[in-house]
């Protein structure tokens, strides 16, 4: 007989709630358990109605960021052990609209992220039988942001985003500085007027929490603070530096 | 692009509490390190006022000297002086964030960063008081 731990989940449904509620879940505690299988579990043997988001069951789809005991977290990589002794509470991701129990609206990041350009921009493109070289070391400067999964459990964790949704926030900037570090872009001019907007870059405080949740280890907090110094430099550039020389990418 | 939040059904907006900022030890020390700007700002105007003071007549330094020995100035004075610390640590925990320096391919580290920011920091607080402190 497994143990077993009590899993309280927040419960919404637009047409019928006015504001989400808890339900309590008594689940069985194996070893080998994440939290996304206790909620599979319950949704097989006590409620089929419940609702959330999940794929790959491996931290690799970015789908199941929920609060987890009210930090964000991807709950197939979250084992319900660390919470041994329970109770888990199980809540959608915080600053975003919640849609129905654990699914939420995430509308405004996938706006933001489009208009932030998150492809390579080419100014011309290469003949179809020429290749675009890159190095170890080129690949080096942007691979570790190319890890994002969009999960925006970043902005979750960001209380400036939840307090000023006007934020472009941490995966969006992370993202674009991603395209702008890589060799082969030559699109960091078109993003610097998005970026460097006042609710792009500058809206961020360096709290850090978003860096502190990424699952991918992406730091996007430090890709913030390094745009914020490239930004500067654009700055300092366009004011001391002749027309013609502010021009070059 | 068509918002495409408005096909779908009723959602819950969730208001974040005024409190928020207690949730996590994190949340409390960002707040701290943002209130830390006004003892940064204290700090500043006091060290003009006695500059001036300083370099005007005697008695406004005498003045200057007699406030600052008053309890309550000797009180807002340490509060500010452990604000000021806290600020100046922050801001060099920040500089390997924003400075990814690479030396032949790997990313110099953390320590690299900030280590010369301390050095720097301490170089100047003794030249300072060699200054002050010299008579």
């Amino acid at each position: 007989m497994a143990n077993r731990i009590t899993i309280e989940v927040s419960r919404y449904n637009p047409a019928r709630d006015d504001e989400p509620r808890m339900d309590s879940f008594d689940v069985p505690l194996y070893e080998e358990w994440v939290v996304l299988d206790a909620l599979n579990y319950i949704k097989d043997h006590f409620d089929g109605s419940l609702t959330f988001r999940w794929s790959c069951r491996m931290g690799v789809c970015g789908s199941c960021g929920m609060m987890v005991n009210g930090v964000p977290k991807l709950t197939c990589a979250t084992f319900l052990s660390d919470y041994a002794s329970g109770p888990v509470r199980i809540e959608p991701m915080r600053h975003f609209p919640i849609l129905r129990d654990l699914v939420v609206d995430t509308s405004d990041f996938l706006m933001k992220l489009a208009r932030s350009k998150p492809w390579i921009i080419r100014k011309a493109e290469k003949p179809l039988d020429e290749e675009y070289v890159q190095t170890p070391a080129q690949l080096e400067e942007y691979r570790q942001f190319s890890m994002c999964i969009n999960c925006v459990l970043c902005y979750a964790a960001c209380p400036i985003y939840g307090l000023d949704s006007q934020f472009t926030g941490p995966a969006v900037i992370a993202l674009a500085q991603r395209y702008n570090l890589d060799s082969r872009d030559e699109g960091a001019r078109e993003r610097l007027d998005i970026l460097s907007a006042p609710e792009g870059i500058w809206g961020c405080r360096f709290v850090g929490e978003c860096t502190q949740v990424c699952p991918k280890h992406v730091d996007p907090a430090g890709a913030i603070q390094q745009y914020k110094l490239t930004a500067a430099m654009e700055w300092l550039k366009a004011m001391v530096l002749p027309r013609g020389a502010k021009e070059q990418p | 692009m068509t918002n495409p939040t408005e096909y779908l059904p009723r959602s819950y907006h969730r208001r974040v509490s005024t409190f928020w900022w207690l949730a996590r030890w994190s949340y409390l020390k960002f707040i701290l390190r943002e209130a830390s700007s006004v003892f940064v700002g204290w700090t500043v105007v006091l060290t003009l006022v006695q500059i001036w003071a300083v370099t005007h007549r005697p008695s406004a330094n005498e003045t200057f000297h007699e406030w600052m020995r008053h309890p309550l100035m000797v009180g807002v004075n340490i509060i500010a002086f452990l604000f000021v610390l806290f600020h100046a640590v922050t801001w060099f925990s920040l500089t390997p964030k924003a400075m990814a320096i690479r030396v032949q391919g790997r990313r110099v580290p953390d320590w690299a960063i900030s280590g010369p920011s301390y050095a720097g920091w301490v170089m100047v607080s003794l030249g300072i008081a060699w200054v002050v402190l010299r008579g």
